[in-house]
């Protein structure tokens, strides 16, 4: 069963049985990163490039080592020491980089929809690597699979998404897909950093894009200002990071006060389930969203994370290089 | 794709008679079950590699150990089939090294599943020896590859299919001779 896509632009426009198919796929990766011999001849000739308008550690390095899992050959490509430093747009950017015959380009990138003009110009397929508050499809990926690994199910699931969520890719994207999936998501921030008609702008159950399962499997989600209202019996809780640059735009007062109601410590997660996981897509900052005490506890599956990533990208890479190219040729 | 049913190759119990051959071949060749291993190739291997390994306990007295392997990450065509295969997950929970390894397969035919199969168990380790086993060979290799173990041979064309049902997976057991039709 194939994919039947050419790119992976974000999570709103894939069906279940797409997510299903990635999830499970990414399965039967894992087992490979336990070897002695990490490594699989299966992309043996294709070539992905990591373009990475941002800074990142955790996603770049992900993407290279599944690509290399996959014996594809990887090539980081970062502004710093790119022609984008002279001023080349990201639209001849890659057209060069298309004209060196890539199969997959990886991108990062601080504007929302710049993936999705790739695709359009690119005939390699386009993964989006984050593009700027819009959708990390990857990171909301690896965290259902992380979820899956943990509670073994999705559907009614309680998941709590806490922080600042009007700026977060990651919140966007695992709302989308966690609801996709039937789990009750409530997303919780300062009203600076949520907004209140968020729900509105996620547009979960689109009752005419899906099919009478996809309509039935469907979640739900909640917005609450109040963090032990959104961690009330909560299986799963997900802290974003509060990006401390935008300190100076005044959306929280100060830090401390930003933790005080908003960070999670060990006394505030006894408000849900007893065996609730800890997640972060990293990376965190201690003191400010998640005390050390919570980060590294028992609970705590933030490197778990970190593991999961690799297959689930080895599986997108896979899904998305692996298959025959006339097929896309008919789609575009 | 339609197919039509030419003839039944074997029944349920001529398969189980062929597999208790099987199975004292693999021993008698091996000299016991001493660093004998077993390793089914997904999908039809599996419970194939699992009846031949019950089969050697109950003459044997000697659980050998069985593993699976999926074989899709290691084929030659993956970037030439129309439809993306599902990827299984390989369970080898032994160390291979200084084993002989037994590859269990249904059909053997162009031996390219076996050229993927040996592929993928060399990243696992080193065996000292890789046998085969297949329940049948039809023929038509297209690459240097014999079976050490055979149930049956089938003299069959380009045009026909065998089809081995085991009750693990297809809820029947036999073997059939099917053929293409337009």
């Amino acid at each position: 069963m194939p994919l039947r896509m050419k790119d992976l632009l974000g999570i709103e426009d894939l069906s279940l049985d797409q997510i299903q198919l990635i999830l499970e796929t990414a399965e039967s990766f894992r087992e490979i990163s336990t070897r002695p011999i990490k490594k699989v001849p299966t992309l043996r000739g294709k070539t992905v490039i990591n373009l990475f308008f941002e800074a990142s550690t955790r996603t770049r390095t992900s993407f290279e080592i599944a690509a290399k899992r996959l014996s594809a050959d990887a090539v980081n490509i970062s502004p710093s020491t790119s022609s984008v430093l002279k001023g080349e747009t990201l639209f001849d950017t890659a057209k060069n980089l298309e004209a060196m015959a890539p199969d997959v380009i990886v991108i990062r990138h601080s504007s929302a929809g710049a993936p999705h003009q790739l695709a359009r110009v690119c005939s390699a397929s386009i993964v989006n690597a984050g593009d700027g508050a819009h959708e990390h499809p990857t990171q909301a990926l690896l965290d259902a699979f992380t979820i899956l690994e943990h509670k073994k199910k999705l559907r009614g699931l309680r998941v709590a998404i806490i922080g600042d969520i009007a700026h977060s890719r990651v919140a966007r994207s695992n709302c989308w897909l966690l609801g996709k999936m039937g789990a009750q998501v409530t997303v919780c921030g300062p009203p600076t950093l949520l907004p209140l008609e968020f729900e509105k702008t996620i547009r979960l159950c689109q009752p005419a894009s899906m099919s009478p399962s996809e309509g039935r499997a469907c979640g739900s989600l909640r917005v609450t200002h109040e963090m032990d209202e959104a961690l009330q019996g909560a299986d799963v809780v997900m802290m974003l990071r509060i990006q401390l640059e935008r300190q100076r735009e005044a959306f929280f007062p100060s830090i401390r006060e930003y933790f005080r109601y908003y960070g999670l410590s060990a006394r505030r997660l006894k408000g849900a389930k007893p065996d609730a996981i800890i997640m972060h897509p990293g990376p965190i900052n201690r003191g400010v969203e998640i005390d050390s005490e919570v980060a590294d506890g028992p609970y705590s599956v933030i490197l778990d994370q970190v593991t999961s990533g690799v297959a689930v990208r080895m599986a997108i890479l896979f899904l998305l290089a692996g298959t025959k190219e006339s097929e896309f040729e008919q789609r575009t | 794709m339609n197919v039509r049913e030419k003839a039944q190759i074997m029944t349920a119990p001529e398969i189980e008679r062929t597999l208790v051959r099987l199975a004292h071949e693999i021993v008698e060749r091996n000299n016991g079950t001493k660093n004998l291993a077993l390793i089914g190739i997904r999908r039809r291997g599996v419970p194939l590699a699992e009846r031949l390994a019950r089969s050697i306990r109950e003459f044997e007295k000697v659980q050998v150990p069985v593993g699976y392997l999926d074989i899709n990450l290691y084929r030659d065509d993956l970037s030439t089939v129309a439809t993306q295969p599902v990827i299984q997950s390989t369970e080898i929970h032994f160390p291979l090294n200084d084993t002989n390894v037994v590859l269990i397969d249904d059909v053997l035919y162009t031996g390219r599943t076996v050229r993927a199969a040996m592929d993928a168990l060399l990243d696992y380790g080193r065996p000292r020896s890789i046998q085969l086993c297949a329940l049948i060979d039809r023929g038509h290799r297209e690459l240097p590859i014999q079976a050490n173990y055979v149930g049956k041979y089938v003299q069959t064309t380009e045009n026909e299919i065998i089809e081995v049902k085991l009750p693990e997976i297809d809820q029947q057991e036999c073997v059939l001779l099917v053929e293409k039709v337009q």
